[in-house]
């Protein structure tokens, strides 16, 4: 029996999502690759921009993909860091700005 | 675990000087075969042509003439497929130069490619270059590593020289940044190659509109494949205008194939399986019909005739009578089956790869 919940062996078999349901699974793909296509943004760009989300998501597969896919692109290990600095800084920040919600209801309650 | 049999212990050394295991081909061909293609856990490159319909893999007519005119260089690259560097002695003679002359003088390819180690270390380079360039073939490829061009003083003409003779200058540059270059080409590589490149626009190489090609070929500092070549010129384009002020024509992007050196590193670093996975994910049908040994033949430093440059490194001959460059015959050798193993996938992945950049 696996004895960790997370296999890097797993993320090879991301695409049999599709063999249990495979009308959703197509469509999914299909965005998914439409998604990181060249358009207003660089393919290089939503790399890093993944790059950031795999980190605040804490998703190891995509951690994985998107250094990898980084690194195909030519992109350095001071952007990527960068990226996920962003990243941090965001969800760092949205944790913090709920002090203000603290605040408020300290200073309607006991102000 | 780390497996310390294959583990690089010294960055200036040549595989072949360190006495590794990994410079016997049959060690490196023994590798390819086993594990997990032995066990089917991955299919073989026969196995993968046939299932998509692609066999038998057959030489069309001759396109690329590639001379290797010897092992020797003055850098020792991490992921050098040649296992190339200075402790190496394996140089073509003038005899064997001239025999490919009389080859050159007849045949019906358009390009004729000249590689190593770096070329240029060969003493008898420039007469062979004067020589070669009276066959008038359409495209005259030198392989130039950059930093020979600042290596020696006796060196230091060569921009002046490749552009008396035409020379269309190919030229590696794994990255616009010194960390990633130094780190796969070796300390300084960078800083010399750069300096190469400016002299090589001094004289109108890579320039705007210039005849003088200069075109730079791209391989991934480690185990990854490289990304879209499109991409990857236009940010190389970007970067060293903006920080060099370096013009160059086209950027070829090259996979590097689990041979030699590479395959040191992909071991040392436990890569190796990954990597083959990533090579086999890739494969595409439609890069295996312009894979280039089908339009090429790769001349060792001693003679013989190959499908292609890696094929020479792993000892696998033509499978043809016409075996030496003396008894070179383009129609015998037209239509010969390629000599394939696993390092194949190398080629036939994503957009392909080949000496002139992606197939499909």
């Amino acid at each position: 029996m696996q004895k960790t919940y997370y296999d890097p062996a797993d993320l090879k078999k991301f695409g049999k999502i599709t063999e249990w349901s495979e009308e959703l699974g197509n469509k999914f793909f299909d965005y998914y690759a439409k998604v990181f296509e060249e358009g207003a943004l660089t393919a290089r760009e939503k790399s890093l921009i993944a790059l950031a989300v795999a980190h605040t998501e804490q998703c190891p597969y995509c951690i994985d993909a998107y250094t990898k896919d980084g690194l195909q692109r030519g992109i350095t290990k001071d952007e990527m860091m960068e990226a996920i600095h962003v990243g941090a800084a965001i969800k760092s920040g949205a944790t913090l700005v709920h002090g203000v919600q603290m605040m408020n209801k300290v200073n309607k309650l006991d102000g | 675990m780390v497996n310390s049999n294959y583990m690089t212990k010294l960055k200036t050394q040549s595989l072949h000087k360190k006495d590794s295991d990994l410079a016997q081909a049959k060690k490196q061909l023994e590798i390819l075969s086993n594990g997990i293609f032995k066990t089917g856990e991955l299919p073989t490159f026969a196995k993968k042509i046939r299932e998509t319909n692609l066999v038998p893999l057959r030489a069309k007519k001759l396109e690329i003439l590639q001379i290797n005119v010897g092992y020797m260089c003055n850098q020792v690259c991490t992921h050098c497929h040649v296992d190339a560097g200075p402790d190496r002695k394996e140089i073509m003679t003038v005899e064997t130069m001239q025999q490919c002359l009389e080859v050159i003088k007849t045949t019906e390819a358009h390009t004729l490619d000249l590689t190593g180690g770096a070329p240029e270390m060969n003493p008898n380079f420039k007469w062979f270059v004067e020589e070669a360039s009276k066959a008038g073939i359409k495209d005259f490829i030198v392989r130039s590593n950059l930093t020979i061009i600042r290596a020696n003083k006796k060196y230091y003409d060569l921009p002046e020289f490749f552009k008396k003779y035409n020379v269309h200058v190919v030229s590696s540059m794994p990255h616009w940044t010194k960390g990633k270059t130094d780190k796969q080409r070796g300390d300084g590589v960078f800083n010399q190659s750069i300096q190469a490149l400016q002299e090589l626009n001094a004289v109108g190489y890579g320039m705007p509109g210039s005849d003088l090609k200069l075109d730079l070929v791209y391989n991934p500092s480690g185990a990854f494949l490289p990304g879209d070549q499109a991409a990857l010129e236009r940010d190389f384009k970007k970067a060293l205008a903006q920080d060099f002020n370096i013009q160059f024509h086209n950027l070829f992007a090259i996979t590097n194939l689990p041979i030699s050196r590479f395959l040191d590193y992909l071991i040392a670093s436990e890569n190796y399986e990954d990597y083959m996975y990533s090579l086999v994910e890739a494969y595409n049908p439609s890069a295996v019909a312009n894979v280039m040994c089908t339009n090429t033949i790769s001349v060792s430093w001693d003679g013989y005739l190959y499908d292609c440059d890696f094929n020479q490194m792993l000892e696998l001959p033509v499978n043809s009578k016409s075996k030496h460059i003396s008894d070179f015959n383009e129609e015998l050798l037209q239509g010969r089956d390629i000599i394939i193993s696993q390092h194949c996938y190398g080629c036939t992945a994503g957009a392909g790869s080949s000496c002139q950049g992606t197939v499909a």
